[in-house]
């Protein structure tokens, strides 16, 4: 709705501070956001790590008691919870609000307060999501909670509550956020960024937003419909009632298939942007790399079913989801021979985030390979339920995503910060996380095809699988050791003076092309773009040998024109800040909390939700 | 903080593609709205005639009654048109009676399937009765909520309007919130085919 004009009572007004704490919270500029969401996203991923380091000491020796059970139940679902909707995804999200608009040479994204909603969403629902821990109990169903395991008989207790809740509120923020660069990356792209002149983050950001927007209703359906059975005894998933528990994994996996390119796709991006840059060459094939993300993004909707081979669906379907299962592992190698052919005969600079970038690929094939191996119905009869599964998707997510989320975090700290973290504590915390990765999670593979079946709390020592568990909780430690001294890192960092240059990586994008950290304007002068990688044909031209020359300073380029016209900073309008967004956030938040705790906070919740809508659609565009 | 030193209305940002940004978020967003009332409906479809015990569908529906209200429905989508051209032809007037109107008309279907529930309770059909139960009340209901959002918002603009403060320019403020009704209109010609009018018998007795 549009601001309307008039005389405005004084609580209209737009806020006008922009420093101290209160910047923060009524901030909308995509930066701070960004920032403010990798710190949050940070601190839950360090939560999903005590949970899973918990997990390892319980089960480091046989018939082990540190942990009950019933806790155990919690744990392992709270770690996938917090790691998928907590730590990977909004820390994608922190990516895409610090650098798309800079990629795109864009000021800000195209709903500022919506991106502050967002975040605020976000945080207001990891919190209720992790409320259980406080009160009551946590959920204890895993993340994919399979009917009837959590209707009210078998999972007594708030704890599939705080799912139900929980997850619904941190849907609306995703779906928000999805909405958001959808139409940012479509509509906000600088003069002559084509789509085929979009960096590959960028690219594989509108993948993602598209995923998004489109595979939460489907989640946000079933999770309605668990919370109406059980918060009003319907019969969706009530065997007793006629309800098919089979229903809900169909709508889980329609969901749970995008959701795991939702995961990936956004380091996949990263890492196209670390290899061209520390390569000094340009993405290979990037049309193909292009095409396979949305390739990706289209098969990912058909394939859900392979979480179901077990299931009985009978053969056709089977054999229908095993084809289309084996057929997306196509892009995905296409892309995996596109970042080595990128690496090919270039001049490769190990920096921490070519490190990372590479230990990406070395274990994304490890865990590509592996998943295709339980793409065969019969294999997967024997894979599942097993660690080998718990392998495989630890090399897909967490050798993956994190570690390709690790590689953007390097990369892209200067720019974000002004500060460049330190190359020596980077390697070092590189190589603690490859070598702990894979001394915790390659022995899961053995255990695996030893018949370990996941979720089990402890086991007997007669079973032989004493050893490769022992080995698999050293190497956890030595992946919490990992992160600790990134920690450390950050921290020293920070106490550091601002010391990074605008381009130190000789980039070939545009946020290379500005300040670190940049104004808040992000660009005097919006860019026109005439190539792919605009920034980089900015710097060099061809050489008569093929190699890349500097430009001469000075010289003549035709691709900073426009300069005359730079407008002053003080005529660039930047959006106004605003309170509406976190007051929104607080009302969605707390309707969500009141349904299990009183009728009363649900009507406490709506009113300030009204409250929001109505004073985000009136405050003006400006202070006044 | 960095802002412009005087217009409260910056000149519209030009966008890559030409389309207004906010148009383009609307679209967006009703392309994810399908997707949540496609898994309701799709949930819907597969317990259709699944029920273990009665009321069924045909013991409870009325469709000569519904089709009255889908058609107050429909008509509202009309008036909406008619509001939205009132105020690209700068006739506020115009607009305001049919904002109106087509609140109206849609409080009459809301006001209608409160009624129809209604019965249906009285029937001894509710949400725990069955899956016909479940299902039906849990779709229909999340339209109605969705019609009762769009006549907060027809309503809004309407006391904006009234009060002077909805200028001609402002227009796409009301295409939007036309998308977004015709929107909903268009997912109760999906509902109300696939619930009322192809109902099926109960297969499981
Ligand atoms: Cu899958």
């Amino acid at each position: 709705m549009a601001a309307v004009s008039g005389a405005l009572p004084r609580w209209l007004q737009r806020p006008t501070t922009y420093s101290g704490l209160w910047g923060w919270v009524v901030t909308v500029d995509h930066k701070r956001i960004g920032v403010m969401y990798g710190v949050t996203a940070f601190a839950f991923f360090l939560v999903g790590g005590i949970e899973a380091v918990t997990m390892r000491l319980q089960l480091a020796t046989p018939a082990n008691t540190l942990v009950n059970p019933d806790t155990f139940s919690q744990l392992f679902s709270m770690h996938a919870l917090t790691m998928i909707f907590l730590a990977i995804m909004p820390l994608s999200a922190a990516f895409f609000n610090i650098i798309i608009p800079l990629q795109i040479g864009a000021r800000d994204v195209a709903f500022p307060r919506l991106n502050a909603l967002s975040y605020w969403v976000f945080l207001f629902g990891g919190l209720l999501l992790n409320a259980g821990w406080l009160f009551g109990r946590s959920p204890g169903a895993g993340w994919f909670a399979y009917s009837n395991l959590t209707s009210g008989p078998f999972s007594p207790g708030s704890g599939m509550d705080y799912y139900v809740l929980g997850l619904l509120v941190l849907g609306t923020a995703s779906m928000a956020a999805g909405f958001n660069f959808v139409v940012t990356i479509i509509n906000m792209r600088a003069p002559g960024m084509t789509l085929m002149r979009m960096p590959l983050f960028t690219w594989m950001t509108l993948v993602t937003s598209f995923l998004l927007v489109l595979a939460m209703p489907v989640i946000t359906v079933a999770l309605i419909e668990l919370g109406f059975d059980r918060f009003a005894g319907t019969n969706f998933f009530r065997p007793e009632g006629g309800g098919d528990p089979i229903l809900w994994q169909h709508l889980f996996w329609v969901f749970g298939h995008p959701e795991v390119y939702i995961l990936i796709l956004p380091a996949m991006g990263i890492v196209s942007e670390v290899l061209p840059t520390f390569s000094r060459k340009p993405l290979f094939g990037y049309p193909v790399v292009v095409l396979s993300g949305v390739f990706i993004g289209f098969m990912g909707w058909a394939v859900w079913s392979h979480h179901m081979f077990t299931v009985g669906l009978g053969p056709i379907a089977n054999a229908t989801f095993a084809i289309t299962t084996m057929f997306i592992a196509l892009p995905t190698g296409v892309k995996v021979f596109s970042w080595i052919a990128t690496m090919w005969g270039g001049s490769i600079e190990f920096k921490t985030a070519m490190l990372f970038a590479i230990g990406f690929i070395v274990l994304f094939i490890i865990g590509g390979l592996s998943g295709v191996s339980h793409a065969s119905p019969p294999a997967d009869a024997q894979q599942q339920d097993t660690y080998y599964i718990v392998a495989h998707i630890h090399y897909v997510l967490f050798g993956g995503s994190i570690f390709g989320l690790f590689s953007g975090m390097y990369y892209w700290f200067p720019k974000a910060t002004g500060h460049l973290l330190h190359e020596g504590l980077g390697k070092l915390h590189f190589w603690l996380a490859f070598i702990g990765m894979n001394i915790t999670f390659a022995p899961m593979h053995w255990l695996g095809l030893d018949g370990m079946p996941r979720r089990i709390y402890t086991y007997n020592s007669n079973m032989g699988w004493d050893f490769w568990n022992l080995v698999a909780t050293a190497g956890s430690l030595l992946i919490a050791v990992s992160t600790l001294v990134f920690l450390w890192n950050v921290f020293t960092t920070m106490r550091k003076e601002k010391d990074a240059p605008a381009d130190p990586w000789d980039g070939r994008t545009l946020e290379w092309s500005i300040s670190s950290p940049p104004p808040i304007y992000n660009f005097r002068t919006i860019p026109n773009v005439y190539a792919r990688d605009a920034f980089w044909h900015q710097k060099y031209v061809e050489g008569s040998d093929g190699r890349p020359r500097p430009v001469p300073t000075g010289g003549a380029t035709a691709h900073s024109e426009g300069h005359e016209a730079a407008e002053s900073p003080h005529d660039i309008h930047m959006p106004g800040l605003s309170y509406f967004p976190i007051i929104l956030a607080l009302g969605l938040a707390l309707t969500a909390a009141g349904i299990m705790i009183h009728l009363a906070v649900v009507a406490a919740g709506v009113l300030i939700t009204f409250f929001g809508i109505y004073g985000w659609a009136f405050e003006p565009a400006d202070p006044e | 903080m960095i802002h412009a030193s005087s217009p409260a209305h910056p000149a519209p940002v030009e966008t890559t593609t030409g389309l207004n940004n906010r148009k383009l978020l609307m679209w967006i967003f009703l392309g994810s709205d399908c997707m949540f009332f496609g898994s309701l409906i799709a949930t819907y479809l597969l317990y259709r005639g699944k029920s273990l015990v009665g009321p069924y569908a045909h013991e409870v529906f009325n469709i000569p009654y519904t089709s009255i209200s889908a058609f107050v429905l429909l008509m509202s989508s009309l008036t909406m048109v008619l509001a939205l051209s009132a105020i690209h032809r700068g006739d506020m007037r115009g607009l305001k009676v049919w904002l109106l109107a087509t609140a109206l008309l849609g409080t009459v279907f809301v006001g209608g399937q409160y009624f129809e529930f209604t019965t249906f309770v009285n029937e001894g059909l509710t949400l725990k009765t069955n899956l016909f139960g479940t299902t039906l009340f849990v779709l229909t209901g999340f339209h109605g909520a969705h019609v009762t959002v769009g006549i907060i918002i027809l309503l809004s603009f309407y006391l904006v309007a009234a009060r002077g403060r909805l200028k001609p320019e402002q227009h796409l403020n009301i295409e939007l919130a036309g998308l977004y009704w015709h929107f909903v209109d268009v997912v109760w010609i999906v509902i109300f085919t696939v619930v009322y009018l192809t109902e099926t018998p109960n297969i499981v007795t």
